[in-house]
């Protein structure tokens, strides 16, 4: 089952993009003036352009990809909810997908090999995506 | 002016092209701008985060309307439409007793939520005709959790349009620091919608899984209100067990079974632990069990007053084993770490019982929580 995305979350902030736009340009024509900069002769205000324009440029990346990442909701497959079935006589253990009714040490039908009845021992959700860790 | 703002350009050493006058005339621009009107920036971008956010909680919101109008409709068999019955359940709210004089406050909270109790469970049988006592448990836990999603969802809204009616910094500062927390809250509701519809275990159900375990196959006997206790014997102490009745979803009163316990078996009992599941910080793993001292119980505080009263009365020592979770583990269904830490819950739960009591001993074990999917 895949989560139905809300309205207007996969979307960037106008603003925001607006804004980055904007430096995006600035950077690039500070960029150009560099060029300009370099071929009059005039090196040290061409690094310094040049650092600027590398600088604005990365940022203005940075942040756009950063809010792309923030607003895609993009959720994983819902885990299924198991129920685990034993038969407490020979230790006979069955693992099936949860059905409406199931509930934890609820007696059920009895066992093939011996005459006990078998029982809902747990009903849980595996979640396998790992979390992330900050080594601390 | 033109003048001024060529010895100001030229300062950025590009003065003499006529590109580099417009970029430092545009520089100067922007470094004014942002000196003047930053914080009103700074708070236009803050109620867009806080708009965007509200979009979601609007979507959480309508989905567990619907979510709880198609439960209704699949297991209560209503004879009428129950949508405008929903709707004006999702609105009731709740006044809790006047403080000024808090001599006597938790018998009227305790009042006051027992005719909630009463009443809301009145409306879900209204609702659905055709549900036994566990479905009816269940489907007031969904609405419950379809109110909690509608009452979010208003609360931001209200401070989202006041601070942009005012156009106060500070008004919409408060609801977008405190925003990130809302919506796990919002978040783990609205997983929980799925769990009780589905009467699945939840992870909340931790205390009432451990006592479930060590009561099946016992008598059983029902304690006021909505639990159920039986008397096992473990590690050569007679242990009270007492639990929510399940499996529909419901918390019952152990404060009152507790209180009754104690009572009939005056001066007798040598210990009360209690298990519940405990909110985790940051960086603890779901699933751990901690042990520590104290009437382990959430909720409005009623339970842990009468817990508190009783044993302070008979000085009955009282011990809490708790199973490490986050809100939205404790309200989304049971998960796999929870279910398998049982087993290390009743290991320590020997250990306090072998090291803190003597062979023979009464003792009193409460499984604290949502009995939701738990039988006993």
């Amino acid at each position: 089952m895949r989560a139905t995305k809300p309205p207007g979350v996969n979307k960037i902030p106008q603003f925001l993009f607006s804004i980055v736009l904007i430096v995006m340009a600035l950077a690039i024509v500070a960029m150009g003036l560099a060029l300009n900069a370099f071929l009059v002769g005039e090196q040290t205000i061409a690094i310094y352009l040049a650092i600027i324009g590398v600088i604005a440029l990365a940022l203005s990346v940075y942040v756009m990809m950063q809010s792309r990442s923030k607003a895609a909701v993009a959720k994983a497959e819902a885990p299924k909810t198991m129920t685990t079935i034993e038969c407490r006589k020979c230790s006979i253990k069955n693992l099936r997908e949860f059905q409406r009714g199931d509930y934890v040490y609820k007696d059920l039908e009895k066992c093939e090999k011996c005459d006990d009845k078998m029982l809902i021992t747990a009903i849980y959700k595996e979640i396998k995506t790992k979390e992330k860790t900050y080594n601390i | 002016m033109w003048a001024v703002l060529a010895a100001l350009t030229s300062q950025f050493g590009t003065g003499d092209s006529i590109i580099g006058q417009i970029l430092s005339i545009v520089y100067i621009i922007f470094f004014i701008v942002f000196l003047f009107y930053g914080q009103k920036i700074q708070m236009y971008n803050m109620i867009r985060e806080v708009e965007g956010q509200l979009h979601k909680l609007k979507f959480l919101r309508d989905e567990g309307r619907k979510a709880a109008i198609a439960t209704i409709n699949e297991i209560g068999k209503p004879t009428s439409d129950p949508t405008p019955r929903i709707d004006r359940y999702l609105e009731y709210f709740t006044i809790p007793p006047q403080s000024m004089d808090p001599s006597g406050i938790v018998d009227k909270l305790d009042h006051i939520l027992d005719v909630r109790d009463a009443r809301l469970k009145d409306e879900v049988k209204l609702m659905a005709p055709a549900t036994d006592e566990a479905q009816t448990f269940n489907l007031e836990n969904t609405l419950e959790a379809a109110m909690a999603l509608n009452f979010i969802f208003k609360i931001v809204r209200h401070f989202y349009i006041q601070g942009k009616k005012t156009m106060s910094f500070y008004a919409i500062m408060q609801v977008q620091m405190i925003l990130p927390l809302v919506m796990k809250e919002a978040e783990a509701y609205s997983s929980a919608l799925k769990a009780f519809a589905e009467g699945q275990p939840i992870g909340d159900g931790a205390g009432p899984l451990v006592a479930g375990k060590l009561m099946h196959g016992h008598e059983i006997r029902k304690l006021h209100k909505d639990c159920v206790v039986a008397t096992v014997p473990f590690e050569g102490r007679i242990a009270f067990v007492i639990k929510a009745e399940g499996p529909g979803g419901n918390v019952g009163k152990p404060g009152d079974a507790v209180e009754t316990v104690i009572e009939e078996n005056k001066k007798k009992i040598t210990a009360v632990i209690m298990i519940d599941a405990g909110l985790k910080l940051e960086g603890e793993k779901v699933g751990e069990v901690a042990e520590g001292i104290g009437a382990a119980i959430g909720g409005p505080g009623v339970d842990q007053f009468k817990i508190e009263e009783a044993i302070a009365k008979y000085q009955i020592p009282i011990y809490a084993v708790i199973v490490k979770e986050d809100l939205g583990d404790a309200v989304s269904v049971m998960r796999k770490e929870i279910s398998d830490s049982m087993d290390n819950v009743i290991e320590r739960l020997k250990s306090v019982v072998l090291e803190r009591t003597k062979e023979g001993d009464k003792i009193i074990i409460v499984g604290v929580g949502n009995s939701i999917g738990v039988g006993q």
